[in-house]
């Protein structure tokens, strides 16, 4: 029996799946990737096989993806994060058709097939319009927890409307409606509108099909996931596991590595060394 | 007679006042803030006081920038872009081609030799390359933006700034800090990023060498160096730089005072 794990090096959270045989998910960890990006992968590892219960040892295949990936020193493979995010979002939901990916620095939407493969992709990762770098500075302009702030925007009976697609001058936007005594809950509402807007551009793109899922941390923002759903005129998959799904597809990617290896005669040693 | 020019920036509101021999009689910069309306106001009133005149002595007043419509004491607004190249040739008699850098937005545009307007191109999406990039560049390195150009100037090994996303930028030179970088190293590796998408832009109109720089960021002397060296050619600037969008605009103000008073008219 062996288990691999999937290490997802994002621009702000190091995310870690061990996942078994039967790619059953033994344990996962999420902590921020911080400066030291291969400590960050370290450690997430450390924790996730403690939640799993497995010793390092018995990692056979280590699959790293994220714009950290080749900082993985224990890597066994790296995976673009749009190969492993198609994946990852199959995995949750089998039929998905359409991912969008939402990181901290990072927005992408990829259509894929019936088997989870990427087919065509757009990426934004030149600027930080619509990513979640930009919901983090609204939060703290505003003073609102990052968490609270999906919630809040839903509250809004008066959006306020943010034209400025630019992350900075957006916050400028956001400070003048402020100034203007603005309700909070109206200013995050245009705000999320405004990323919304952005979503479903390049959802576009690559041609929007009947099932789309989310996934990356901002997933966890409910306010982007009603406002999403309302601008697309259909239900989007969210699944708690959403922001794990760049991990998550690393993790199903090791395990079909590791059956072709076996296939292929490659003999498999549980490394030595790591326990 | 005297006429005035006052542009209402996205950052700063500029008011000047201009003689009909083109003396500039007075002039005033103050922050633009959230209430335009009062800071078109607090520009032509500064401009004033500045010059020793009265309010009633001006003639004609002329509105400009992004808040022209809400100088609500002007007798005519004109965009920027016309503003600026006007101000331009006039100060600065044989610009071919002005570069006007913003707080939030940056513009090239081609010039005739009357100061109309040839081509132009502009980028107010986003505020990479804009005075608001300087601003956050000098936010993070904990400095004052009026003195980021001159330490700018002490670099001996520039970096290689490599995001265009202000935002982006910023955590970049967190790392660049954290990696025991010099500030003027990384300040002169923005400044080269600045340079190099204004060079960009200007190629967009047709660059020809006679450039006049204007906007609140020609200021910054490490940027006029940053572009002399991206140009190869040098770059016009000066303590009216700042000014021209609102010089720019007093000048037509003088055009349309002297038409309306021109003999058989009004």
């Amino acid at each position: 029996m062996y288990h691999v794990a999937g290490v997802d090096v994002g621009s702000g959270t190091t995310k870690v799946v061990i996942m078994g045989e039967g790619r059953r998910v033994l344990g996962v960890s999420e902590l921020r990737s911080g400066a030291d990006l291969e400590a960050a992968a370290v450690e997430g590892l450390e924790k996730a096989c403690r939640v799993a219960r497995v010793d390092h040892a018995r990692i056979a295949y280590v699959a790293a993806t994220g714009y950290g990936r080749y900082q993985v020193g224990f890597r066994d493979v790296q995976i673009t994060e749009i190969t492993c995010h198609a994946r990852g979002a199959h995995y949750l939901f089998p039929g998905t058709r359409c991912v969008l990916d939402v990181g901290a620095q990072c927005t992408r939407a990829i259509n894929v097939d019936f088997h989870g493969r990427v087919r065509k992709f757009r990426s934004n990762d030149k600027c930080a319009a619509g990513a979640g770098r930009f919901l983090e500075r609204v939060a703290k302009a505003l003073e609102v927890d990052l968490e609270q702030l999906g919630e809040l925007s839903l509250r809004s009976k008066e959006p306020q409307p943010i034209s400025s697609v630019c992350a900075v001058l957006a916050e400028s936007e956001v400070i003048n409606h402020v100034s203007q005594e603005r309700k909070t809950e109206d200013i995050l509402n245009g705000v999320h509108r405004s990323i919304v807007d952005r979503l479903a551009a390049l959802l576009r793109q690559v041609g929007l099909e009947s099932e789309v899922t989310l996934t990356g941390g901002v997933a966890r923002n409910i306010g982007i996931v009603r406002l999403l759903e309302a601008r697309l005129e259909r239900q989007v998959n969210v699944s708690s596991d959403a922001p794990l799904a760049g991990a998550l597809g690393a993790a199903v990617l090791a395990l079909e590595r590791m059956r072709k290896l076996g296939a292929e005669g490659t003999h498999l040693y549980v490394r030595e060394g790591q326990a | 007679m005297i006429v005035a020019g006052i542009d209402v920036g996205s950052t700063a509101t500029k008011g000047v006042l201009l003689h009909a021999d083109g003396r500039i009689l007075g002039r005033a910069l103050v922050p633009t803030g959230a209430n335009v309306v009062r800071a078109a106001e607090r520009a032509f009133q500064e401009a004033l006081r500045t010059a020793g005149i009265e309010d009633w002595e001006v003639c004609f007043i002329v509105g400009t920038g992004y808040g022209r419509y809400k100088v609500q004491f002007g007798h005519a607004q004109i965009t920027e872009i016309s503003c600026h190249a006007k101000g331009a040739q006039f100060l600065m008699p044989g610009t071919r081609t002005v570069l006007d850098i913003g707080g939030q937005d940056t513009k090239a545009i081609k010039v005739g030799e009357a100061g109309e307007v040839l081509d132009f191109c502009m980028n107010d999406k986003c505020a990479a390359g804009t005075g608001r990039f300087l601003e956050a560049a000098a936010g993070v390195l904990g400095l004052d933006l009026a003195e980021i150009g001159d330490v700018s100037l002490r670099s001996r090994d520039p970096l290689r700034v490599t995001n265009v996303c202000t935002v982006f930028v910023e955590s970049e030179i967190v790392s660049h800090l954290a990696k025991g970088r010099k500030v003027e190293d990384i300040l002169r590796g923005v400044h080269n990023a600045i340079a190099a998408r204004s060079l960009a832009l200007l190629r967009r109109v047709g660059y020809e060498p006679g450039l006049a720089f204007t906007g609140g960021v020609s200021r910054n002397r490490g940027m006029v160096r940053a572009l002399e060296e991206r140009l190869g050619s040098p770059v016009h600037a000066s303590e009216d730089s700042p000014f021209m969008g609102a010089i720019g605009a007093a000048l037509y103000a003088r055009e349309r005072a002297e038409h309306a008073a021109a003999p058989g008219k009004a």
